[in-house]
């Protein structure tokens, strides 16, 4: 453990001289160790006691006398959420799933002690039973390329210094070490980095609009306010690398020339806001952040700011009118926030993910960076993957990963290997994919092509158990709730979708419905003020275009999921039952 | 300047203009809602899209600025079928009914319903929540007719900086009004008007009284007497198809004697007096400062316009003091009624009814503050709006239009055009030193028209310095003394100079008047009021004020008579009982 305090670090060589003293620090401790546990400290893990399994564990190890020679570490989300509390035995890189205190003494003794895998709590890929205990040979690893994720798993969020020694602010010291903010954006130009919050506007445009901006005052923002249902990569993101998030944006200030930045995160995000609170402290204790940094003459501030749980707010210019202390609600575009932003100047707003890749391009080269993905679209994309889907969790595949790939391959197919039904990528503004589109890359295009989008990364898979109708009305009711009120077809036209989906989910469907759903749908989306309104009907128009027979069928009193007309069944019973015992 | 094509025309306008006012600019309407000219435009509404070649989605005329080369269409089909979309939207929502609804024929959404033929209502769905908030004298709110567009939300924290009314809640049940959903009368809310006569719908109206007045009318014991604000007779026309600024004096005398009012007065004549006593007040504050040498509230701020009071209450109670103690000219009108004109004609005050007809909303609130009565009787009755006297006419079946034109009713119907004046912002001010000037010297005003140049016009803010010199014996104290002067209208204006003055630069005299433009812009006026209606409004009481012998307030005869006969002197004791009074502070929040 690295437990030695530094003073302000004045120069770039300061931070070269502490990196090497850390990695000889860690070499020595690595050879004193016998061994080292790394237990997942993301969300989902803590949620299934893992922070009672690291207690457990420090406890055990302390009585088998094995504390001086065993480390406990905590680290960000590896990725199979569904399996957790998830623990890596860090030597042979053996994962251990759904582990609980019960499972520790078992585990010392037989791995630690005597280095025998504990083959009962191994994952396990496949439905036959085959399965691998090495993270390297484990597909749902295996067929992942970790960029944005890479520290996730390794590094331990609280610590600036593991962040350091696995050369963290390399790529913020070799920017203010010689690079101007020109060639920062060449680099990212190079790259093909588009914005991971859904758009894919290409980042080093935004960046050089913002850059070329004469104004004395610009403001950059990461944009963590993020709300799809079953979207939690830049939760994941926060509580997993968080210096990683400041690095990037820290680089982007010094390329448009912003002194100050905000992270907008929703509220709801405790523990990323802890950890993140956590790391710009340690940050601005280390002098990588605030005023002249390592000696460059580039200052840069930066503060969270929490959101209070309107889906809207990450739309851009809500999210600045919320910064404000407004209410958020978004204004029309344009001017856009690199033009009139926070306060009237110039602001960049960019996704968790978008910062995230920054310090990786920067350090390894645009070059590198555009080797992964599409013709059009660069790196990588985190999913969150979720539904009827084995392995659900965090996952990051090169762009244009074909959804098959994902699903089955990654992800081990659909619960209890039921039939497919489709995909739900991009959360309420986006759309289904049917299992003839199972081949479809997962790039922008493509996507778009079909009727969804590449969204923020949303990914829930549903089998034949759902029901498309039923699916729909659950993100309409999210999109309506959402709603700000501002404009008229986003506040009213929801509402009347949302409407006839209820209806037609009670029975009581009527010919001209799904006509209808149509016709709101494209109105709403070529009228709405902003974003949210633009895409809002795309997930109905979506299942409409794939599952029209569902609806239609809905309309006939049939659905044939099961799922709905069930409580009017039930209330029919019931009137039947209380009949009955009247005679 | 920036050239484009709308509708294949080609147009070429100066760069930041709007795609709107381009379209306006050579003769295609675009319909809007919910913007307001010279504010941001908010894009809320979405009547006004329009395309532009190559954009993804329909744009908000009002909210885009043209670019060179821009092609745009304001009648193609997606733009026809979209518009018409956006309002079946509003309509679904709509929860009222034109038949019975105040705004029916002046309604904004209801013209352009017509306008696009929606003769069928294609989405029907649960309607708007309707909340009823009719907590204050002055205003109605129905939630339920509401369209959110937002303009009173403008008006209110943007011109009259208020606040009263904001956007809350989410979506479909999001609604507009004071915070936390409590109604008008728990917050600081001036009662204004401002809302009501701006919002295009009838979600916020005045609160009629028109049933009260018939009652009182029909009633044969009661003596029903009406007064009619300056600021009427250059916009009471626009009910009936005017021009706005054509003055219709005469008509609206004949027409209120055909409404069966006993006597049809001028609160112009309320006006006179206030300038006698106000004018008088200030002498008597500059005389306590300048020779007496003791504190007193300096600068004196006028006190005519009922908003302004309640803005002070709330929010600046620390300038209490300042505000002149004379009661408005609608209620040192209905003061002098109740007493002096009911035993002139030998009647009891509790017989004689008094109508005043005002520009204002707020009005309505004074009236029936605790403060305007004498002996526990009502200065003042009922309080119609310009909006109510026209919509009063119309239930009569007057043809205004072919009304001959008549006369004031004597003793309190002669006037002066200072008093006429009073409708305009800035008017209150000339009209005080057209009177202070010719006390203290013995002249008058040496200017052209008696007009004071740097306060007319629309400038939220106009300050003046006056030069005295050459004083009458008894006023030599304020020899030389360079009288300074400042006007403001509309609340966010009076919030600027009253932040010069706490800053220390010096007035002896402000005036303040709610609205913007003055009374002629009043919350109960015509609607639709814009600047271009303002000044035309303006124009028209300057035309009155000159076509009069009669020009200030002092030599008004009938005043002079009130004065002999019964006041005794200005500020003397019978004012001091009828004519001035005291305000407090009031509570921001009074949660209900």
């Amino acid at each position: 453990m690295n437990t030695f305090t530094v003073s302000k670090l004045q120069s770039v060589s300061e931070l070269i001289q502490l990196r090497s003293r850390l990695l000889n620090e860690e070499e020595q401790a690595g050879l004193a160790r016998k061994e080292r546990i790394l237990i997942c400290m993301g969300g989902g893990c803590l949620a299934s006691g893992a922070r009672k399994l690291k207690d457990e564990f420090h406890k055990q190890l302390h009585h088998a006398h094995l504390h001086n020679s065993v480390e406990v570490k905590g680290i960000g989300c590896p990725g199979p959420c569904s399996h957790g509390p998830v623990v890596i035995i860090d030597s042979d890189k053996t994962l251990y799933q759904n582990v609980s205190p019960g499972d520790i003494s078992e585990i010392i003794e037989q791995h630690i002690q005597n280095r025998q895998i504990v083959e009962r709590l191994i994952f396990r890929d496949n439905t036959d039973g085959k399965s691998a205990s090495s993270i390297a040979d484990i597909e749902f690893f295996k067929r992942q390329t970790k960029i944005v994720l890479h520290n996730c798993g390794t590094v331990d969020p609280l610590s600036i210094n593991d962040y350091i020694s696995h050369n963290g602010y390399a790529a913020l010291s070799k920017v203010l070490c010689g690079m101007t903010p020109e060639t920062v954006i060449r680099e990212i130009e190079k790259s093909g980095l588009r914005g991971r919050g859904g758009a894919g506007f290409p980042t080093s445009l935004k960046w050089s609009l913002a850059s070329k901006s004469s104004s004395s005052q610009k403001y950059i923002i990461c944009n963590a306010d993020e709300g799809d249902p079953g979207a939690y990569m830049n939760r994941s993101e926060l509580e997993g690398d968080p210096h990683s998030i400041i690095e990037g944006m820290a680089i982007g200030a010094f390329a448009i020339g912003a002194n100050e930045g905000f992270v907008y995160v929703r509220a709801e995000y405790l523990l990323a806001v802890e950890r993140l609170q956590n790391a710009i402290n340690q940050t601005k204790e280390y002098g990588l952040l605030g005023d002249n940094i390592l000696g460059s003459g580039f200052s840069f501030n930066l503060e969270i700011r929490m959101g209070s749980g309107a889906f809207v707010c990450g739309e851009e210019t809500a999210l600045i009118a919320s910064i404000e202390g407004k209410r958020g609600e978004p204004r029309p575009r344009p001017p856009f926030p690199v033009q009139r932003g926070l306060w009237g100047k110039p602001t960049v707003i960019n996704n968790v993910e978008t910062f995230v890749n920054v310090p990786v391009i920067l350090l390894n080269g645009g070059d590198r960076f555009a080797s992964y993905g599409t013709q059009k679209s660069k790196g990588t994309k985190v999913f969150a993957l979720a539904g009827s889907v084995r392995h659900s969790g965090l996952v990051e595949v090169p762009i244009g990963t074909t959804l098959r790939e994902l699903i089955y391959n990654i992800g081990g197919g659909t619960v209890n290997d039921r039939p497919f039904k489709a995909a739900l990528i991009g959360g309420s503004s986006g759309g289904c994919i049917p299992k003839e589109h199972l081949d479809v890359p997962l790039d922008y295009e493509s996507l778009n092509e079909l009727g969804a989008i590449m969204g923020s990364g949303g990914l829930i898979i549903i089998d034949e158990t759902s029901c498309m109708v039923d699916v729909a009305r659950f993100f309409f009711e999210f999109v309506t709730e959402e709603s700000c009120g501002k404009c008229t077809p986003c506040r009213v036209g929801t509402k009347r979708i949302l409407e006839i989906l209820l209806r037609i989910c009670d029975g009581e469907g009527k010919p001209g419905d799904i006509e209808k759903l149509i016709h709101l749908g494209e109105e709403i989306k070529r009228t709405s003020l902003c974003g949210l309104g633009q895409s809002a009907p795309n997930f109905v128009l979506s299942a409409i275009r794939y599952f029209r027979n569902e609806f239609e069928a809905h309309i006939t009193r049939h659905c044939e999921a099961g799922v709905c007309f069930r409580e009017k069944k039930f209330n029919d019973l019931e009137i039947q039952h209380s009949a009955s015992t009247k005679d | 300047m920036i050239k484009l094509y709308i509708d294949n025309q080609p147009v070429e306008v100066p760069a930041n203009t709007s795609i709107l006012d381009a379209g306006r600019g050579v003769g295609i309407k675009i319909p809007t809602l919910c913007f307001i000219e010279n504010f941001e435009a908010k894009g809320a509404c979405r009547v006004c899209l329009v395309e532009v070649k190559g954009a993804k989605n329909l744009v908000a005329a009002c909210s885009t600025t043209v670019l060179e080369g821009m092609e745009i269409f304001t009648n193609s089909k997606t733009v026809r079928d979209s518009r018409r979309f956006v309002v079946e939207m509003l309509l679904s929502e709509h929860n009222g009914d034109c038949k019975t609804c105040l705004r029916n024929d002046d309604c904004e959404l209801r013209q352009l319903a017509s306008e696009m033929g929606i003769n069928v209502l294609e989405f029907e769905g649960e309607p708007a929540p309707q909340n009823i908030d009719d907590s204050t004298p002055a205003l109605i709110r129905d939630s339920g007719k509401c369209i959110k567009c937002r303009r009173c939300v403008t008006i209110c924290n943007e011109v009259q900086g208020v606040g009263a009314l904001f956007p809350q809640g989410r979506g479909f049940y999001s609604s507009i009004g004071p915070s936390f959903a409590e109604n008008l009368a728990a917050v600081a809310c001036v009662q204004c008007g401002q809302c009501a006569a701006i919002c295009p719908v009838g979600a916020i109206i005045e609160k009629d009284h028109i049933a009260g007045v018939w009652q009182a009318i029909d009633n044969p014991s009661k003596h029903v007497i009406v007064q009619t604000a300056p600021a009427i007779r250059a916009a009471l026309g626009e009910c009936f198809g005017y021009e706005p600024g054509t003055l219709v004096t005469g008509k609206m005398v004949s027409a209120l004697r055909r409404l069966g009012f006993d006597k049809v007065f001028d609160t112009n004549f309320g006006a006179d007096l206030t300038i006698v006593e106000e004018g008088t007040e200030l002498l008597h504050r500059l005389k306590k400062a300048l020779v007496d040498k003791q504190p007193v509230a300096l600068p004196q701020f006028t006190s005519c316009s009922p908003g302004w009071i309640n803005f002070v209450e709330f929010y600046y109670p620390d300038f209490l003091e300042n505000l002149s103690t004379c009661k408005s000219p609608q209620q040192m009108f209905g003061a002098i009624a109740k007493t002096y004109y009911a035993e002139k004609i030998g009647k009891r005050p509790e017989d004689i009814v008094v109508v005043s007809v005002m520009p204002c909303t707020a009005k309505k609130y004074e009236a029936q503050r605790p403060e305007m009565s004498h002996n526990g009787i009502r200065d003042v009755d009922y309080v119609l709006t310009t909006r109510e006297l026209g919509r009063m006419i119309k239930q009569a079946g007057i043809d205004f239009r072919s009304l001959p034109d008549s006369k004031m009713d004597s003793p309190l119907g002669i006037s002066s055009g200072a008093a006429d004046i009073f409708a305009n912002t800035g008017g209150v001010m000339e009209a005080a030193i057209r009177t202070v000037y010719e006390i203290v010297t013995g002249r008058p005003l040496p200017t052209n028209q008696l007009h004071i140049e740097p306060l007319m016009g629309l400038d939220g803010l106009k300050k003046a310095t006056l030069k005295i010199e050459g004083t009458l014996p008894e006023w030599q104290f304020l020899e030389g003394i360079e009288l300074k002067v400042g006007v403001a209208h509309s609340l966010t204006n009076a919030v600027r100079i009253i932040d010069a003055v706490k800053k220390g630069e010096e007035f002896h005299f402000i005036e303040v008047m709610t609205c913007p433009g003055g009374c002629i812009g009043g919350g109960g006026q015509p609607r639709f009021t814009t600047n271009e209606v303002r000044k035309k409004r303006i124009a028209a009481i300057y035309q009155e004020d000159e076509g009069k012998t009669l020009r200030k307030s002092h030599e008004n005869p009938d005043i002079k008579q009130l004065y002999a006969e019964f006041l005794g002197k200005p500020l003397g004791e019978k004012s001091h009982q009828l004519l001035h009074t005291h305000y407090k502070a009031k509570e921001n929040l009074k949660p209900t």
